[in-house]
C-alpha cells in the first residue's frame, strides 16, 4: 500500500471551463463531455474518490494518517510492540459486545440472573457474545499486564516517556476495576459472594475503606441499588475513562515515538567517532 | 529620534506603565486578562454547576441511615435455649429478594457464662451474624465442637462468638433482642471488640480493639 498522493500545487491544476467556453485543455477535448461514456465501475471509483476527497479536504485526514501510520520507528521493532494494539482490541471486542449484552441484561437484584441466564439460553448467539465479553475481559487483563512487561523490560518508561507509564498504570487499575465491577453482573452465588469479599477488601482500608464501600453498596448493605451501581461503573464511567485514557496514550506514543529494543546498541556515526 | 526611549517598569501593576498599548491611565488588568478570567471564571460556574450536584447524588447514601431498624419475629421463646444456637433466616433487606436474607444463630442468656459488659444492658437472647469478620463470608455453627467455622478463608470462632483462629479481626458480630409477647424479636446489628464490648455496627475486616477503633470510623450508613 502506497501513501495518498497530495493534491497537485496550485499552478499546475486545471481550471474547470467557464459556461460557454469551448474547453481545449480538457482532457478529451470537446466542450467538457468526456469522450467515452464512462462504465458503472469507472463512475463507481470515481464517485467514492470524490466522496474521500471532500472529507479529505475538510478534516486533514491523509496528513494525519501519513504522520501517524508512517511514522518512522526504531530498527529492530519486533512483535513484542503489537501488546499494546492487542489491548486496545481487547477493548474495543469487550466494548461492543457489552453493548450488545446491555440490550438484553436488566440490572435488577431480583432480574438480574435470569435475565444473564436468558442471554445464554435463549437470545440467538447469546451465549457466544456472552462468551466472547467473558473470556475477553481475561484476555484484556493477560495482554494489559504484558505490555506493561514489555514496557518494564524494554525500559520504554524512561524519560521522556514516564508520563505514558503513568496514563498506563491507572489504565491497568481502570481494567481491573472493569473485571471487579463486571464480576457482579451475573448475579449468581460466586458473583455475589465474590463482590461481597471485594467490597469488604475496600472496607479494610483505614478511614476512607469503611467510607468507600458505603459508596459501592450505596449503604451499609448489599441493597437494590448495588447493581445499577457496579452496572452504572461497569458500562458508562470506567469505560468512558479508559477510551479517553488510550487516547492520551496513543497520542504521546505517536509524539513521543517508540524506543528500540534494548539489545540493539546506538550505532555511532563515522563522524562522530572521528570527533572522540 | 531625539528623544530617549520611555523607560517602562515591567514590573509595575499599572498596565500603562509596564508600556501596553492601548491601556488606560490607574489601569491595573489588560482586557484580554480580564476576559480571560471571566471565561475561565464561567466555564468552571458552568461545569460545577452539573458536577456537584451529580456528586452529591451519587455520595449521597454515604450520609443517610440506610436500614432503618424494625424488629423483626423470630419464633416463640420456647423455641431456643441456653445450650445451643438455633439458626434463623432474617431479611437485611426484604426487597432484593433471596440476596437480602442472611443467616443467624440464637440462644438464649446464659446467666453467670456469658459476660455482661459494666454500664451496657445485657440482651435476653444471644443473636450471632453468620457474616465472617475477615470479609463476609457466611459461618456455619458447629453443633459438636461448638464452634463457628468459616468456609472462605478458614476463620474460627469459639461459642460468643470470639475469634480463636485464622484471619479474622475480631468476634462475630450481634444483634440487638427484645422479647414481645412471648415471641423472640431480633433487631438492628452491633459490633463487638475483643472484649466483647458492644460498638455501632462495622464492616467485616475492620479492627475495633484500641486505637483500631477511630481508625474504622462508625458510619452514618449503619
Amino acid at each position: 500500500m502506497s501513501t495518498p498522493s497530495p493534491p497537485p500545487p496550485r499552478a499546475r491544476r486545471r481550471s474547470p471551463p467557464r459556461p460557454g467556453q469551448d474547453d481545449r485543455n480538457a482532457w478529451d477535448g470537446r466542450n467538457g463531455a468526456p469522450a467515452t461514456k464512462p462504465t458503472s465501475k469507472e463512475q463507481a471509483v470515481e464517485g467514492a474518490a470524490s466522496v474521500v476527497g471532500w472529507l479529505d479536504e475538510r478534516t486533514g485526514t491523509s496528513p494525519f494518517l501519513r504522520g501517524f501510520l508512517y511514522r518512522k520507528v526504531p530498527k529492530g521493532t519486533n512483535w513484542f510492540y503489537t501488546l499494546g494494539s492487542a489491548t486496545m482490541f481487547a477493548f474495543l471486542s469487550q466494548a461492543v459486545t457489552g453493548v450488545f449484552l446491555a440490550m438484553y441484561y436488566e440490572p435488577d437484584p431480583t432480574r438480574a440472573y435470569e435475565s444473564a441466564s436468558r442471554i445464554t439460553n435463549e437470545v440467538f448467539l447469546g451465549e457466544f457474545v456472552r462468551g466472547m465479553h467473558r473470556w475477553g475481559s481475561t484476555v484484556m487483563i493477560i495482554l494489559i499486564f504484558l505490555h506493561m512487561g514489555r514496557t518494564f523490560f524494554f525500559g520504554a518508561y524512561k524519560y521522556p516517556r514516564e508520563l505514558n507509564w503513568v496514563i498506563g498504570v491507572v489504565l491497568v487499575v481502570l481494567t481491573l476495576l472493569m473485571g471487579l465491577t463486571g464480576y457482579l453482573l451475573p448475579f449468581d452465588q460466586r458473583s455475589f459472594w465474590a463482590t461481597v469479599v471485594a467490597v469488604n477488601l475496600n472496607a479494610s482500608g483505614p478511614v476512607v475503606g469503611p467510607y468507600l464501600a458505603d459508596f459501592l453498596r450505596v449503604g451499609s448493605e448489599f441493597g437494590p441499588t448495588t447493581i445499577p451501581r457496579f452496572y452504572a461503573l461497569h458500562m458508562l464511567a470506567v469505560p468512558g475513562l479508559i477510551a479517553a485514557l488510550i487516547g492520551a496514550h496513543l497520542y504521546l506514543v505517536a509524539k513521543l515515538g517508540t524506543t528500540a529494543p534494548p539489545w540493539l546498541k546506538a550505532e555511532k556515526k563515522d563522524l562522530l567517532k572521528e570527533e572522540l | 529620534m531625539a528623544d530617549s526611549p520611555k523607560k517602562f517598569d515591567k514590573k509595575s501593576r499599572y498596565t500603562e506603565a509596564r508600556g501596553l498599548p492601548g491601556a488606560f491611565e490607574g489601569e491595573t488588568i489588560t482586557r484580554r486578562r480580564l476576559m480571560e478570567g471571566t471565561a475561565l471564571a464561567a466555564g468552571g460556574i458552568a461545569t460545577m454547576a452539573f458536577a456537584l450536584p451529580g456528586l452529591g447524588f451519587a455520595l449521597g447514601p454515604l450520609f443517610e441511615d440506610t436500614l432503618p431498624t424494625r424488629w423483626q419475629d423470630v419464633g416463640p421463646e420456647e423455641d431456643f435455649n441456653e445450650e445451643s444456637y438455633v439458626p434463623r433466616v432474617m431479611n437485611i433487606d426484604a426487597e432484593i429478594g433471596d440476596a437480602g436474607k442472611t443467616t443467624i444463630y440464637v440462644r438464649k442468656f446464659k446467666p453467670g457464662a456469658d459476660k455482661v459488659v459494666k454500664g451496657q444492658d445485657r440482651q435476653p437472647y444471644v443473636v450471632i451474624s453468620t457474616r465472617c469478620a475477615h470479609l463476609g463470608c457466611p459461618v456455619r455453627y458447629i453443633q459438636a465442637s461448638q464452634k463457628f467455622v468459616c468456609p472462605c478463608h478458614g476463620g474460627v470462632y469459639g461459642f460468643q462468638g470470639q475469634v480463636e483462629g485464622g484471619p479474622p479481626v475480631r468476634p462475630l458480630d450481634r444483634f440487638y433482642t427484645r422479647v414481645r409477647a412471648g415471641r423472640v424479636e431480633v433487631g438492628d446489628r452491633f459490633s463487638l471488640n475483643s472484649q466483647l464490648e458492644r460498638f455501632a455496627p462495622r464492616d467485616p475486616s475492620n479492627h475495633l480493639d484500641g486505637l483500631w477503633q477511630y481508625l474504622y470510623p462508625s458510619r452514618p450508613t449503619t
